[in-house]
């Protein structure tokens, strides 16, 4: 399998950022439970994120090698902006998502998935059509991962669940479930 | 509320009664990322202790000059600050645990719980109480952190701190330092203390 | 001093713009932040300078230690980089630097050649497995291979790192099979039961790395020149 492509699957299935890694918890917990916002709330997220992987190999290429210790701190601050940017666009062009995605879209900026996309490309060091490639990944496997949660939890708002686990309780063992199928797309891409 | 005194209750709050993880449910992130084994999880809630306490404090210390608009930006720069002083000393002093901790550490920067604190209390109190807030939350995160890892390193390895205690015989649970075995423990402490909360409600209302 | 109502959330808020507000001019909201960024980045110059030789220190030993491991001891070696598709010992320079591919040529004290520690990597069962192993490029023999990092399962993959799996690559020739169980043939390596996959990567690894890496080796061998 060609190396952006197994990029991309292995950032999307076998080592989902939300399933896998534990990045992108806030969200995947504390999300509305219904499906078109948590796909809207996946896509925005995929959004920053392929803005902040051509952000970072910029970064990592031009401008970091002369002060290398600065890194954490210039892609904290490139996130933050990049969020601000990219909420004044949708508030200008579809006022109708910005409503219905509300309160979220500024936290995108403490989204743990971002800053660690960031980080694990300064890391591996990515090439950009490497970055690109872990940075749509990711993205949808973010989304994959919050769609998933949301329809079951749409079922679950009426079902009978035990008043000791309501809440994060019972979205922790859904997802203990969720991760263990994801378990099985392990070896994909490997020959 | 800013110029109350500093009591024990500060420090207390944060052990149990507003446990960062266990009942504010922030920084979830790395509480089921790094706990696979006592040791890292030990190491991660001494780097975010640091990190806690020395924004706490700054964040008082230096509320009088911060303008309002600009509050949050502040914050995270002060945050981040320390972060990456705390990533550089762990790479030095213990570069084996810093490798298997990873990105985490400078995840740290966007943990809840950091900036939460700053935003809700620190910003608002004098620098004694914020700094013995830090510390009790540090505990309380450290006490989450060592009871998800304690757990999961028994079951999953048979060893705690890297010391093999339950025998030879011991097949262990691979699971339990896998990803689902980390969502699973939470929530199964999670379903504890729905339960404790339930009992509370019951034994109160028949009280009533 | 704080103006705003105390009834903030855990939650933060996004960072807010510096657009001259009423009060607060945008003068001073850049002092605030012109002085907070340079004391921020007083206390990580500090903090890199008391750390960065240790840092370095330790990445350093690590290679050396990997190097020395899979060459068995060699007495001294050269950092070759792959510029312009040929090996060099230049050191090439600017951006970018950093991230040309190297190989390590090991000589033993008599100057005569021990062979090449590669480095590389390739996804197995669940992430990328690293790792650096010694090449005699004249004859394809392996001298050592050493597992520098990998996410394989705890009690089944992580089986590769074991002596008595990496032990039947010492001497091993290229390109390498992988079977159920040995033979006599020395380009046989044992898979672990369990950890098919993850094995298999090992061997496909090395066998991929030498077939890129042994023409360069020679190639320069042949230049003999320094």
């Amino acid at each position: 399998m060609s190396d952006l492509a197994w990029i991309l699957i292995s950032s999307l299935l076998v080592n989902n950022f939300t399933l896998t890694l534990f990045l992108g918890l806030c969200p995947f917990f504390g999300v509305s439970k219904r499906i078109d916002t948590a796909v809207r709330l996946g896509v925005a997220n995929l959004f920053v994120l392929v803005l902040t992987a051509l952000c970072v190999w910029f970064l990592n290429r031009f401008i970091l090698p002369a002060a290398p210790f600065l890194r954490l701190i210039t892609f904290i601050i490139v996130i933050a902006s990049l969020v601000q940017v990219v909420e004044m666009a949708i508030k200008k062009w579809s006022p109708v998502l910005f409503r219905a995605l509300g309160i979220y879209l500024p936290l995108i900026t403490t989204n743990c998935a971002i800053l660690a996309l960031a980080i694990f490309q300064t890391n591996r060091g990515y090439t950009l059509a490497q970055g690109l490639a872990f940075a749509v990944g990711a993205g949808l496997g973010l989304t994959l991962a919050l769609a998933l949660m949301a329809s079951i939890r749409v079922r679950l708002d009426v079902a009978d669940v035990p008043a000791l686990a309501r809440g994060l309780g019972i979205a922790l063992m859904i997802a203990s479930c969720l991760s263990l199928a994801f378990m099985g797309f392990a070896g994909l891409g490997a020959a | 509320m800013s110029e109350a005194p500093a009591t024990f209750d500060d420090v207390l709050r944060g052990l149990w009664k507003e446990n960062p993880v266990l009942v504010q449910m922030l920084g979830l992130c790395p509480t089921l990322a790094v706990t696979n084994s006592v040791v890292n999880g030990l190491v991660m809630s001494l780097a975010t202790a640091f990190v806690l306490i020395a924004s706490n404090v700054f964040v008082a210390a230096l509320k009088r000059f911060i303008p309002n608009q600009v509050r949050i930006t502040s914050y995270v720069l002060i945050i981040a600050t320390f972060v990456t002083i705390a990533d550089m000393t762990l790479e030095a002093l213990v570069p084996t645990v810093h490798k298997q901790l990873g990105a985490f550490v400078g995840l740290i920067i966007v943990n809840c719980i950091i900036l939460g604190r700053a935003e809700a209390f620190a910003s608002k109190v004098t620098v004694v109480r914020a700094l013995l807030d830090g510390i009790g939350m540090s505990v309380g995160f450290a006490i989450a952190l060592l009871l998800m890892s304690g757990v999961r390193e028994m079951l999953g390895n048979g060893s705690f701190l890297g010391f093999n205690l339950l025998g030879p015989q011991f097949e262990p649970w691979v699971i339990m330092v896998l990803p689902p075995g980390g969502f699973l423990t939470l929530g199964l402490i999670m379903l504890a203390m729905g339960w404790h909360a339930e009992r509370k409600k019951r034994l109160a209302k028949a009280a009533a | 001093m704080h103006g705003a109502p105390g009834a903030a959330a855990p939650a933060p808020t996004t960072p807010a713009a510096t657009a001259p507000h009423t009060g607060t001019p945008s003068w001073r909201l850049l002092t605030v932040l012109g002085a907070g960024g340079a004391l921020a980045g007083g206390l990580i110059v500090t903090a890199y300078l008391a750390t960065v030789q240790r840092i370095t220190a330790h990445k350093a030993a690590l290679v050396v230690g990997a190097v020395r491991e899979v060459l068995k001891a060699p007495a001294r070696w050269d950092t070759l980089y792959l510029v312009g598709g040929k090996l060099t010992k230049q050191a090439p320079t600017g951006p970018g630097a950093q991230s040309v591919e190297r190989v390590f040529l090991g000589y033993d004290a008599a100057d005569k050649t021990l062979g090449a520690a590669i480095t590389a990597g390739e996804p197995g069962f669940a992430d990328v497995v690293s790792l650096i192993f010694g090449l005699d490029p004249g004859t394809g023999a392996l001298l050592g291979v050493k597992v520098l990092g990998h996410k394989e399962t705890p009690g089944l993959g992580d089986k590769i790192e074991r002596p008595t799996f990496l032990q039947q690559f010492v001497g091993a020739l290229t390109p390498l099979k992988g079977v159920k169980t040995k033979g006599a043939d020395k380009s046989e390596v044992q898979t672990i039961t369990g950890a098919t996959i993850t094995s298999r990567t090992v061997i496909r690894i090395v066998n991929n790395a030498t077939a890129r890496w042994q023409p360069l080796l020679q190639a320069y061998r042949q230049e003999g020149s320094r």
